[in-house]
């Protein structure tokens, strides 16, 4: 018979496999970071990321990232079946620390960029992207 | 690759000391490996791993990226032009090809 107790029990169970997914990615995510700034500590803001609120076509979403004073941005898409997507370093000939791309997304989901400073220390900034069409061939 | 084409967008003219927009793009499908062809067996990844500009014998951009990259690379970033110089843009195929292009640049 099955009682109260167990129908929780069984209930706790099924919550905690499903959350698994979610705790490898943003363990994966964790991890990226990690290895970019050597586990250093990272503070928010002094990182803008310019993505469009909604994209239609995850196959193709213009991404542009900014860190006044940065020399590398780390760029990672936390919903992806891998959260790299790239690192940009600017060399003494860039006017700017701010580059442009296009990325795929392979659905609803936060884009994170860290930048490294000149200074050595370490900014982070996300934005939430949503998509319509996932871009990872599915 | 047989088809692979780089294209440069670069300003009409500039002065010296001005901060120009530097636009690339390149054909390429940028072939994640995650995906399957019609039989059910996963397509090899390639796609193009780096990307570097100089200008003037000076590194301005060097972007290492990885599958997330969308199908025709497209690069956009900030130059300040001191004087005529040449522009080398480079890009790294994980099949060993690297692709290259110059443009050389005048300033008014």
């Amino acid at each position: 018979m099955l009682t109260r107790r167990d129908t929780m029990a069984m209930g706790l169970g099924v919550a905690a496999v499903a959350m698994v997914p979610g705790a490898a990615i943003a363990s994966a995510v964790d991890d990226a970071i990690a290895a970019f700034t050597g586990g250093a500590s990272v503070t928010d803001g002094g990182v803008t990321i310019d993505a469009p609120e909604i994209a239609e076509n995850g196959n193709t979403v213009p991404i542009a990232v900014d860190a006044p004073g940065a020399t590398e941005i780390l760029l990672l898409a936390a919903g992806n079946p891998t959260p790299g997507v790239a690192k940009f370093g600017f060399g003494e000939g860039a006017a700017s620390s701010r580059a442009a791309t296009r990325i795929r997304l392979g659905g609803t989901q936060d884009v994170v960029a860290i930048a490294k400073m000149a200074d050595g220390s370490y900014a982070r900034g996300a934005v939430e992207v949503k998509v319509t069409i996932g871009g990872c061939g599915g | 690759m047989s088809d692979v084409r780089p294209r440069i967008r670069l300003p009409r003219s500039a002065n010296a000391g001005d901060v120009i927009e530097v636009k690339t793009l390149i054909s390429h499908n940028m072939e994640t490996g995650l995906r399957r062809d019609g039989s059910g067996n996963a397509i090899p990844r390639q796609i193009i791993n780096r990307f570097t500009c100089e200008y003037a014998g000076k590194l301005v951009v060097d972007v290492t990226m990885e599958p997330a990259i969308s199908a025709n690379p497209y690069m956009e970033f900030d130059v300040q032009v001191d004087e005529s110089a040449d522009f080398v843009f480079t890009w790294y195929d994980d099949d060993g090809s690297v692709y290259s292009e110059t443009q050389s640049f005048e300033v008014s």
